[in-house]
């Protein structure tokens, strides 16, 4: 076993996949965003929705395409680099990414080519049956995904043959208390970083005084939808901590900075764990039994620490600790902007306190954040383990692959994806800018589906027309 | 079970290398193109596919994953550093598609990409199937060839055979889909693409009687296998009959029946085998209880995948209008 090997095959799925995470929990919540904006078209005729719309579709169009070619990866990734893993359990993870590969590409791909060419072709009841099912297609991969990633964190319904996870329960590895509550708190995470996405961009155009009828639209249901969908966030997030707290000690311990076993548990808010002295530095907390509270929702119920672990079966304590803390962080800014931006906006007040739009502006990276951080703190917490108590992510690795291919791989992945990540960007960013400019019926001479990025083309032909305010 | 699992893997990976060999091909034939409205052409001409074909191979591998996830395990570690190479051949190439159109002073480098990317991606192709018939080195049952094991010259050769065979296949579409220019300077290469593959044929086929390879015993032990080189060779005799003729809408199908009669050919030579020699379809599949979860996805959704795929090609039949932009 090559260690540096393992490290680096290490580095390059956290790499490629965190790349990866970036689109999807975008365009699944502007897929649904899209969905609501046709909706309202329709209910309302109002032309405003529509503008929104088109606007919208234009940004999902990049986005859906950076995440298509950073997926397909993914698909091969866990043979090259996992084949131990892919062998022992492909039997669950092949076919629930099969179903993945089965019934999202197809929902998604076909309806995004109705949804993009097809406006004056079909009946705007089905061009909205399009959308939804776009937003369905989405919907589907997340779940597929989270099921195949649940089963990792907590595996069941299987029994071991010949080296295999042999299932026996499928009910039991979809149907499961953690698959519901970490798809729903993916899936709400992708809904509050499309509605941040939506509200910032329309702080920024009140900012620069620009398309006002547009951007009161943006704030108003960008910070509505995070107003009510934070608080539920939130409770996601602590069922998802219960399942944690039941299954896997080891991280629970980890993210609460928790050394010793207590009975009742206290809670650490800030430290900075020294994990050779096995103490917290500089440690802020709530006494007992805040800890118990929070982690298993009782008064007296007694709390693991790392010290009744065998160390060599802790995650690296630190990065869990941290990204835990940032993830919540930025939800509770999120939570005080949505509700407090919402509140201002209900007096009609929102549009005219400028610091209040740049603080809503400043704020898109923050789901992002939220997202990526909530991952490691998963992924990162699992550690030493890739099928969580039964298989070692050192056991899993290509026992063959060596230290000179891991580096070529990962020094080409890094290359390529900042070159794409950095175009891609560029072009979602010159969309925004851009804004909304009333293009209602725009068809390409050739109705091409399957073509995400192409929609972002002709801008570069059109100068912006006042978009200089601001900037 | 598993004999429906491996039909639905061979209707895929057929899918692919029929469908994402054309716009890999086009993608070959765009690096020798000059000037603008030859490239923009020859673009729109597979602008509308290219990424539905490219998702059979994700198609493909998600179906060797979980019907037969030993091989799925194998062969990816083992061609470790060629399929990676191949993958961001294929991203590369794949927002070549769209981000050539964003720039005038960059396009070069897009265009760049999107030629170099279908030639890194085609080549490596080629290459891993070459190692596949030639035999991988391996140990009680694990790949034991190390970090270049596929690199042989067999290999190589197949490697330079597939891109002869998909930018013939590129230019049977280019004659199908495009007027004037794009079509004649198409229909002028396909003889020398055509006899290019002809002569790799006799190549690997001298290759493999010198060098013994195992493979060749599958001939003599069943010789109804000839059937296939008997296809191929009445469909290449079609294929110069429909140049000779200037038919655009003959030459791509028997091209296809070429793949299809190399691929069958293949393929039964390898079964029982999955990795020749080494496993078998029934040492490979997974358990009944993976196999039977899968079967509605492939009894169901499947067919849907298939039906969308004819939907997409029949919208945008017929040639494209030489009139057309790429959406600009």
């Amino acid at each position: 076993m090559d260690m540096t090997a393992l490290f680096l095959s290490r580095i390059q799925f956290a790499f490629t996949i965190t790349f990866h995470i970036i689109f999807p929990s975008f365009t699944i919540g502007l897929a649904a965003w899209l969905t609501v904006l046709e909706t309202l078209h329709l209910r309302t005729g109002r032309t405003v929705y529509q503008v929104l719309f088109e606007f919208w579709l234009k940004i999902f169009g990049v986005a859906f395409g950076l995440g298509v070619v950073s997926g397909i990866v993914m698909a091969f990734q866990f043979g090259t680099n996992w084949s131990e893993l892919s062998k022992m359990s492909g039997p669950i993870q092949g076919p629930l990414l099969m179903y993945e590969t089965f019934t999202a590409f197809m929902l998604e791909a076909s309806f995004f080519g109705v949804l993009i060419f097809g406006r004056s072709r079909v009946p705007p009841w089905f061009y909205l049956f399009s959308t939804a099912m776009v937003a369905l297609g989405t919907t589907f991969s997340a779940f597929w995904i989270m099921v195949n990633n649940s089963w990792m964190q907590v595996p069941t319904g299987y029994v071991m043959e010949n080296g295999m996870f042999v299932p026996n329960d499928w009910s039991k590895i979809i149907f499961n208390s953690v698959v519901w509550s970490r798809f729903p708190h993916m899936l709400l995470a992708s809904y509050l970083t499309g509605a941040f996405c939506v509200a910032a961009t329309g702080a920024w155009y009140l900012l620069r005084k620009v398309y006002h009828a547009e951007s009161r639209i943006m704030l108003r249901m960008g910070l509505g939808l995070a107003a009510v969908l934070m608080p539920i966030q939130l409770l996601f997030g602590h069922l998802v901590g219960g399942y944690v707290n039941t299954y896997q000690p080891s991280k629970m311990a980890a993210i609460e900075g928790r050394w010793n076993d207590e009975k009742p548990g206290s809670e650490v808010l800030f430290a900075w764990p020294d994990v050779k002295n096995r103490r917290n530095l500089f440690e802020i907390k709530l006494p007992a039994p805040f800890g118990s509270l929070i982690d298993s929702d009782s008064l007296t119920a007694g709390e693991t620490g790392l010290n009744s672990i065998p160390p060599e079966n802790w995650p690296p304590v630190v990065v869990p600790f941290f990204s835990f803390r940032i993830m919540v962080g930025c939800g509770l800014v999120m939570l005080g902007l949505a509700w407090l931006g919402t509140y201002l906006s209900f007096k009609h007040r929102l549009a005219y306190i400028r610091p209040m739009l740049w603080l809503t502006f400043l704020s898109f990276p923050l789901p992002f954040i939220a997202i990526i951080t909530g991952w490691f703190t998963a992924e990162v917490g699992r550690q030493p383990w890739v099928v969580f108590g039964v298989l070692r992510t050192a056991d899993a690795m290509t026992p063959f692959l060596t230290t000179r291919a891991a580096t070529i791989s990962l020094v080409i992945f890094c290359a390529v994806y900042a070159f794409i990540f950095l175009f891609g960007t560029f072009y979602i960013y010159r969309l925004i800018r851009t804004g909304p400019r009333g293009m209602l019926f725009e068809t390409p001479h050739l109705a091409v589906p399957n073509r995400p990025m192409s929609l972002a083309d002709d801008e570069q032909s059109q100068e912006p027309s006042y978009v200089s305010a601001g900037e | 079970m598993v004999m429906f699992w491996v039909s639905l893997l061979t209707i895929s990976i057929l899918l692919y290398v029929l469908l994402d060999g054309v716009d890999l091909g086009v993608g070959l034939l765009f690096g020798m193109a000059k000037g603008e409205a030859r490239r923009g052409a020859m673009l729109s001409a597979v602008a509308p596919i290219w990424d539905g074909n490219e998702t059979w191979l994700v198609v493909t591998a998600v179906i060797l994953w979980g019907a037969f996830p030993v091989v799925y395990a194998t062969l990816l570690s083992a061609f470790y550093l060629p399929l990676i190479v191949m993958l961001l051949g294929l991203i590369l190439r794949g927002v070549a598609f769209e981000f050539r159109y964003k720039t005038q002073r960059l396009r070069w480098i897009w265009d760049l990409s999107f030629a170099g990317g279908s030639l890194i991606a085609t080549f490596i192709q080629g290459m891993t199937v070459g190692a596949l018939v030639e035999g991988l080195q391996f140990t009680n049952g694990e790949y034991s060839g190390g970090e270049v094991g596929w690199l042989t010259p067999f290999a190589v050769l197949c490697g330079i055979g597939l891109c002869l065979g998909y930018a013939l296949l590129g230019a049977c579409w280019l004659v199908r889909k495009c007027h004037a220019e794009v079509r004649d300077i198409a229909r002028r290469q396909i003889p020398m693409l055509a006899i290019g593959v002809l002569a790799f044929l006799v190549i690997v086929f001298a290759y493999a009687l010198v060098e013994h390879l195992p493979i060749l015993h599958r001939w003599v032990d069943r010789p109804y296998l000839f059937v296939f080189p008997a296809i191929g060779a009445v469909a290449a005799t079609v294929l110069a009959l429909s140049i000779l003729n200037h038919n655009d809408y003959w030459p791509f199908y028997m091209v296809a029946l070429i793949f299809l009669s190399a691929f069958g050919t293949l393929a039964l030579s390898f079964w029982p085998y999955m990795i020749p020699f080494v496993i078998t379809v029934d040492a490979a599949a997974a358990p009944q209880s993976s196999l039977r979860f899968m079967f509605w996805g492939g009894a169901i959704v499947f067919p849907l995948m298939l039906l969308y795929t004819v939907i997409s090609y029949s919208v945008f039949r017929g040639k494209v209008r030489t009139t057309d932009g790429y959406g600009h």
